[in-house]
């Protein structure tokens, strides 16, 4: 399997703490030239990569880009998402330890283009240990005219500030995002109005991940390695975190389409000790799972749409046979009903209630009646709740119904204790 | 032993440390969050004792109530005592299949404690969160925002913790 560093290129070559030694690898070329074009011009070259928002919504980010450009009212901003708080995932970890000077100037290529005035960087508490890089990023990049009044005598002015989220994970949802941002506790609001017209600070608000805004300066150097890779409708390379019980847990890049057994079984070492798979959850706490079925086919979005899985963030959580299905299934559940942050019904009481029914199915005591309940559960939280948090939480157990439907067979209501 | 909350006494000292951090958020209130978790660190406890809470309210200037709500939103905030050195032990379900009921058991024989609960000698209290992004080192803790990982045997646990002795 050949080896593919596009997005990772820059990892180990540069200091990240000295401006200069990004410069002398050709950091901030692309933003020379990207102060050259239009704003749809650089829009449409993310469309032709074909990318979709890496934080787990797949949004195509050319479209979100020229959609937020169009919003003709004044004040635009940049909020990069670096909250990923998706269990096993922790691909932006490494793109900001490694290469983040990449990041701002990515951050400042996307101001230009949506012309804002303010960019901002949301980074989870628990990556406090990373401020420190990208301020003095930020502080030298200032230094140097790539931020701050008429950035390379364009006449633009652009700032970035860095905020510090607190250990929530529904704040990685875009609304719940911006209340923290704007100095409020994390609560996910009604759309519309929808970012791009009233986001942070009632402005218009451009939001990206960190990965998706990544790739943006890379692309502008030279796109052509990212569009001669992958398949024909996921362009490129992706950044994968594997975890669980992987021999080799860690970050990877790989072309889309390579398959999911080369990832697991290549990349990440294989299965501790040999064992069996019991199943794998791609995307996040919020994604869906299978089983050792779908280790051939190729990693990339139109293959996983039709075997019903999401890429989502791009975690894939590897877990053996000695967690049973039940158990994973409640620890999953135990997260979800920790993390909704309690504001609507449906996913308050949905995480709690059906946590209850998983504990008297791991228990035995269960009868038919739950099962249809835990059922319809599953399907009104989608429909019903207030934001993604609820809507994408019975993922893992939804897709289980499919692939594991021994674990919910059905039994005599007289069986039944309590 | 830990005192009591009610009994935090706002020196003069945590004062121009907390003016500090106001001043390196600009005095702006809508980086409320950032500042808490700043002045967090700066209490040996590790949490945000009222009086406090009342002092940057009043500094910033900004409602008491908004702060609160802050404080009880966010996981990273406290407003109890914590131990000097909160051991947070990543509950996530990378690190829970890679046994850390074992990492737990560990802690809470070596330590003679259970969860909200601190150590006779106010160094260590164990608490559970959802996930710090190191699936890459499960099973493992954060100590003051530093990650220890993998934590597989007793003898790396006892080890881990003399650091701090």
């Amino acid at each position: 399997m050949q080896n593919i560093s596009y997005l990772t290129e820059n990892f180990g070559k540069y200091d990240v703490f000295s401006i200069d030694s990004y410069i002398n690898i050709g950091g901030f070329q692309s933003l020379r030239k990207a102060v050259t074009m239009d704003g749809d011009d650089i829009a449409t070259i993310l469309s032709d990569a074909k990318i979709k928002g890496r934080g787990g919504a797949e949004y195509p980010m050319g479209r979100k880009w020229s959609q937020a450009r169009a919003v003709k009212r004044p004040h635009h901003c940049v909020v990069c998402n670096a909250d990923e708080g998706e269990t096993c995932t922790f691909k932006d970890r490494e793109l900001i330890t490694n290469d983040s000077f990449n990041l701002i100037e990515a951050m400042i290529i996307a101001g230009w283009a949506v012309n804002a005035e303010d960019g901002y960087i949301y980074m989870r508490a628990e990556y406090s240990h990373l401020r420190p890089r990208i301020l003095n990023a930020i502080k030298q990049a200032e230094d140097r005219g790539f931020l701050g009044k008429n950035i390379l005598g364009t006449n633009w002015n652009y700032k970035i500030h860095l905020y510090s989220g607190a250990g929530a994970y529904v704040c990685g949802e875009g609304t719940a995002l911006i209340r923290s941002i704007e100095g409020k506790a994390g609560r996910p609001r009604m759309k519309p109005p929808f970012m791009k017209q009233s986001g942070l600070f009632t402005r218009p608000t451009c939001i990206n991940n960190v990965e998706s805004l990544s790739l943006v300066p890379h692309l502008l150097r030279d796109s052509t390695p990212y569009l001669q890779v992958g398949t024909k409708e996921s362009t490129g390379t992706k950044l994968v975190s594997v975890g669980g019980n992987v021999n080799k847990p860690g970050v990877y890049e790989i072309a889309f389409g390579t398959t999911v057994r080369e990832i697991i079984y290549g990349l990440a070492g294989g299965i501790q000790g040999n064992r069996k798979i019991r199943l794998i959850q791609f995307g996040g706490a919020s994604g869906k799972i299978s089983d050792a079925r779908i280790l051939d086919i190729p990693y990339s979005y139109e293959a996983f749409a039709a075997n019903n899985l999401i890429i989502g963030s791009g975690s894939v959580l590897v877990i053996d046979e000695r967690t049973s299905v039940i158990d994973f299934l409640r620890y999953t559940q135990d997260f979800f009903l920790h993390e909704s942050c309690g504001q609507c019904t449906p996913c308050r009481e949905g995480n709690r209630h059906i946590r209850i029914f998983l504990e008297k199915i791991k228990n035995g005591t269960y009868t038919d009646e739950d099962i249809q309940t835990m059922k319809t559960f599953a399907k009104v939280m989608p429909m019903s709740s207030l934001c993604g948090l609820g809507e994408t939480a019975q993922n893992a157990l939804k897709s289980a119904f499919n692939i594991f439907p021994e674990v919910f067979a059905s039994r005599k209501q007289t069986e039944a204790v309590g | 032993m830990i005192e009591d909350s009610s009994k935090f006494e706002l020196t003069d000292e945590l004062k121009i440390k907390i003016d500090k951090i106001l001043d390196d958020h600009h005095h702006d209130f809508t980086q409320i969050v950032g500042v808490l978790i700043d002045v967090q660190d700066e209490i040996p406890q590790h949490y945000i004792p009222k009086v406090v809470a009342f002092y940057i309210a009043e500094k910033l200037p900004l409602k008491l109530s908004v702060i609160y709500d802050c404080i009880t939103f966010y996981d990273a905030l406290s407003e109890k005592p914590r131990g000097r050195y909160p051991i947070e032990i990543c509950d996530s379900i990378a690190c829970k299949v890679n046994n850390n009921e074992f990492l737990l058991g560990a802690l809470k024989d070596l330590l003679g404690i259970d969860f909200g609960t601190v150590t006779y000698d106010g160094r260590f209290t164990i608490e559970k969160v959802s996930c710090f992004g190191a699936c890459d080192r499960a099973p493992a803790v954060r100590i003051n925002k530093i990650v220890y990982g993998p934590l597989k045997t007793k003898e790396q646990v006892r080890s881990l913790l003399e650091q701090f002795v």
